[in-house]
């Protein structure tokens, strides 16, 4: 069975893989492309380890395929931080201990900066609700929610409003 | 030198960011499954179907000739183990059943028991390969429930298993591995005194530890026999001897090297991959990957016990305890061994009473082998324990921390179990509750609050950690625990302390099994203690060297010198005048001084100081559907003291997150035949972020002595109290009792019915 040729853009760089059809964007993107940031902690979309944004919107990237890819915009957690500064939602998660095994995390923080490209003004039951398909075991969500609602802030303060 | 002078401090006690914070959130971090090596094989473990069956046949031959199979391997593949207590990892093990848990032999003992493995050059054809070989079954009868395990005509899983701990030794074979018993004082008489006795029965389920990463390992075997494993877990010293032994190999030919871990709250202190991943490797003579999928870490690894706990107590009308009687059964799953021990330990070291008779017994049944679950065996018989005393509190028409504070346990107070309390924090963590504005906030209709306690006695044991100062003045520790849930900071606080230096200059680092002490795994609440007290003491050796460098420097006596602040100074007038030398200006000559800086401190750290919380939980309770919102928490705890205050309100607020999953939802459901129906995150529901408000984690300091700091484990009390605060709360708020984990929309639902039946539509 021959592979597939995929042209696509990941974290803003052009990017061309071979995948087998069968193969998820998960797979892809741990296996051929070496980007291990995105988890698998499911391979069914209840988890949301493995949260990367597509075209702009969430997408667990264990349930699209690598194939599904071709000419769209992805954004992995390796693609969150602005160069070598952290975004505002990294940088939260660190002052505020949101994070302890750190396996979530990646998914958490890509889910929530995309929250933020939405509104810069959510209520802490926004933020709950738009984050309830990612699974924390470690932290109980509290810290969570305060570094995703701080970093709200931090971004609107950038924003000049 | 003594730190228990909190105002003294300068990093312990700060929130600073912790160190290996930056490569989490860029997702750089390395977990078990993100290693890959050059030649590296995929592997896939094959499982029964059935919940117990002999294997008749094993024939691999198809499984073996598909191309990119490299190779297979059953339990004919690895040594018989013989019976052997093993004392490796958290809770009771033996070697032979931990052999035949990762490997079945002659028999399959639940749904999801590996019965053999593939390596293959992709994941894609190991697990085409699985299907391909072809195990064959004598399907036998099985036995899911605890109780009906415990039926005198039950199936029997080992016809070698006879109940230890009564007499006569019984002469049938039995699923009921073991009977305990702690008995204080005089149960009957303590009854005889009683002016109310209360008597329930209470049950919870097992549930998963539910770990966001699934187990993964990597390992290589050379031809020599060098292995090197990589894996997630939470013991790498606890990897290499389980390997060593199911392998019957050398510790010293194996290098186990901690991953990242994704989680672990108990269910990472045993092995399941890394023994079938070195035999694939060995016989393949490349390296394995194996990773588990969600589906086999439900069906394959270990949950918590369920069981049933009967609770009966005695007391005066004043509230006065003046009898304790409590009867677990707890299931271990397929191999002997569920944490009954502590579930007896804990269920009333919280209170200071004269009568107590504890029953306990271990029962095997076709379900996975349970593991170990933050403060295993105590959050069930509490659950039990502090309902029951909600259910007195309301006969007698007695607040329910005033009942609590009553019976308190309190320094000197001797526990059913044997140790006397000293320096306990109890009776502080209820005064805070009762003082927390949460406690008086009023509440509306529908909605109800629950108190409920928690102890957990916490450990220490063997640790290892070292402290080296480098060229220009930074320092490294290296230390032999994963890093579950941020000690990484912890140890590099206490290190800078106790130096003087700044947190920042301080890098710590989790050691593989050849680089540092041999150290107990991460569990037990140990790690902050016990290790926390290894760094602690390395630093302080490394204090005395950097005082006697000083000394040569300035050609007077160590005994002249004064370490603070991270400087050298003369220690006094008559030590000379001399201008203070920093850590950095001492390591920058210490090749001209005596060599490097360094020192290693390997102890086996005692007086792990319990914890105590007291937990307050509000919720409010749809008529209409079942549901149970929580709308408040407030956990207070005594921590002794907090090294990074962040990290422990982290730790508070993650167990009570569980334990309200625990509460509320989670179970392990079965169908007729014994195959688990919710193995995955869909149909096994753990709280999302939605489903909590934020957690008030009090933290009361009641400084533990024995530690440098005075800090006493943290991360396993939590999930004590609250299952029992949320049913608590739950029979505040409707006035009936649940008796039964978990509290489901469904369940809840049938009770409210009861209460008031639905009328039906008029015909």
């Amino acid at each position: 069975m021959s592979k597939h040729h995929v042209t696509t853009t990941i974290n803003g760089e052009p990017m061309e893989y071979l995948c087998e059809a069968q193969q998820t964007m998960l797979d892809v993107l741990r296996d051929e492309l070496g980007l291990t940031g995105s988890k698998e902690g499911c391979s069914s979309g209840d988890c949301g380890a493995c949260t990367i944004i597509c075209d702009g919107n969430i997408v667990c990237s264990c349930l699209m395929l690598g194939v599904e890819a071709e000419g769209r915009e992805i954004t992995t957690i390796e693609g969150i931080a602005r160069g070598d500064e952290l975004h505002p939602v990294q940088q939260k998660f660190l002052e505020h201990a949101a994070l302890q095994c750190g396996f979530c995390t990646p998914g958490l923080i890509v889910a929530a900066k995309a929250l933020l490209d939405t509104t810069l003004n959510p209520t802490e039951e926004e933020a709950r609700y738009w984050l309830a398909g990612n699974l924390c075991r470690c932290t109980g969500y509290d810290k969570i929610l305060r570094a995703v609602m701080d970093a709200a802030s931090v971004l609107r303060a950038e924003a000049g409003r | 030198m003594s730190y228990l002078d909190k105002a003294a401090l300068k990093v312990v006690g700060t929130r600073p960011i912790r160190p290996d914070g930056v490569d989490k959130v860029i997702g750089r971090a390395s977990f078990g499954a993100d290693y890959t090596m050059p030649g590296m094989l995929w592997a896939k473990v094959k499982r029964s179907p059935h919940a117990h069956a002999r294997i008749l046949k094993i024939d691999t031959s198809k499984a073996e000739k598909l191309k990119g199979v490299l190779a297979v391997v059953t339990a004919a593949d690895f040594p018989n183990i013989a019976n052997e207590e093993a004392f490796v990892g958290e809770g009771p093990m033996n070697f032979r059943d931990l052999s035949r848990n990762c490997m079945a032999r002659d028999k399959a003992l639940y749904d999801g028991h590996a019965v053999a493995a593939v390596a293959a050059t992709t994941a894609a054809i190991a697990e085409e390969a699985c299907e391909l070989i072809d195990v064959q079954y004598e399907v036998l009868p099985h036995v899911i429930d605890v109780e009906e395990a415990m039926a005198p005509d039950a199936p029997v899983l080992h016809d070698d298993m006879f109940t230890a701990g009564v007499e006569p030794k019984p002469t049938k074979a039995s699923n009921v591995a073991k009977k305990i018993t702690f008995t204080k004082g005089d149960i009957a008489k303590g009854f005889a005194e009683a002016e109310v006795v209360i008597e329930r029965k209470y049950s919870t389920k097992p549930v998963h530890q539910a770990y966001i990463e699934p187990h993964a390992c990597v390992v290589a075997v050379a031809p020599d026999g060098q292995t090197t494993i990589w894996s997630s877990s939470q013991g790498q010293f606890m990897v290499r001897a389980y390997c060593a032994k199911l392998l019957g190999v050398d510790m010293a030919d194996i290098r186990a090297v901690p991953a990242e871990i994704g989680g672990g709250f108990g269910g990472k202190t045993l092995v399941y991959l890394e023994p079938v991943a070195m035999a694939l490797s060995k016989k393949t003579g490349r390296p394995v990957k194996l990773v588990m999928s969600r589906e086999e870490v439900f069906r394959g690894t270990g949950p918590a016990a369920g069981g049933t706990i009967e609770v009966k107590i005695g007391a005066k009308r004043s509230g006065r305890i003046t009898a304790a009687e409590l009867v677990l059964k707890y299931q271990a799953g397929a191999f002997a061994g569920s944490p009954v021990g502590p579930g007896c330990m804990c269920a009333f070291a919280m209170y200071d009473l004269d009568h107590v008779h504890i029953t306990g017994y271990d029962v095997v049944s076709n379900r996975p082998k349970v593991a170990a679950y933050r403060a295993p065996g105590a959050p069930n018989s509490s659950f039990g324990v502090e309902s029951c005393l909600d259910e007195l509190a309301r006969e007698l028409g007695i607040d329910p921390l005033a009942l609590r504070e009553m019976n308190a346990a309190r320094d000197g107070t001797k526990t059913p179990y044997g140790p006397t309390l000293t320096n306990v924090g109890y009776l502080q963590t209820i005064e805070a509750a009762k003082n927390h504005p949460n406690f008086k906030i009023p509440l509306g209709p529908n909605q109800g609050r629950g108190i409920a306690s928690g102890f957990w006695f916490n450990i220490g044991g063997e640790s290892s950690a070292s402290v080296h100062v480098n060229e220009d003045g930074t320092v490294a520790v290296v230390e032999g625990n994963p890093d579950i849930g941020g000690s990484r900071a912890s140890m590099a606080m206490m290190a800078a302390e106790v130096l003087g230096i700044p947190y920042e200059k301080v890098r710590p680092v989790v050691g593989d099994t050849a680089s540092i002490g041999f150290t107990f795994l991460t569990g037990g609440s140990r790690v902050t203690f016990a290790t926390g007290m290894a760094v602690t003491q390395a630093a302080e050796k490394v204090v005395e060297q950097l005082k006697s460098r000083a000394a040569a420097i300035w050609d007077i006596s160590p005994e002249a010198v004064e370490w603070k602040d991270g400087k050298a100074f003369p220690a006094g007038a008559n030590a000379g005048s001399f201008e203070p030398l920093s850590l950095a200006d001492i390591a920058v000559k210490s090749g001209r001084t005596g060599g490097p800086i360094t020192a290693e401190v390997s102890i086996n750290a005692q007086g792990a100081g319990p914890g105590f919380a007291t937990h307050i939980c509000d919720v409010e309770v749809d008529r209409e559907t079942g549901f149970v919102k929580i709308l408040r928490y407030t956990a207070v705890q005594d921590v002794g003291r907090a090294i990074h205050p962040s990290y422990v309100e982290g730790q508070i607020q993650g167990g009570v997150t569980q334990g309200v999953g625990w509460a509320l939802n989670e179970e392990y459901i079965y169908d007729k035949d014994g195959r688990l129906e919710n193995a995955g995150f869909l149909d096994y529901r753990i709280p999302v972020a939605s489903d909590m408000p934020m957690i008030d984690a009090v933290m009361v300091e009641v400084p533990n002595p024995r530690h440098p700091f005075g800090a006493r484990g943290v991360g396993e009390v939590p999930i004590v109290p609250p299952m029992a605060a949320v049913a608590n709360a739950i029979a505040d708020a409707i006035g009936a009792r649940m008796r039964d984990l978990p509290m489901s929309p469904p369940k809840v639902r049938a009770v409210l019915d009861e209460l008031d039946p639905p009328r039906m539509a008029a015909e």
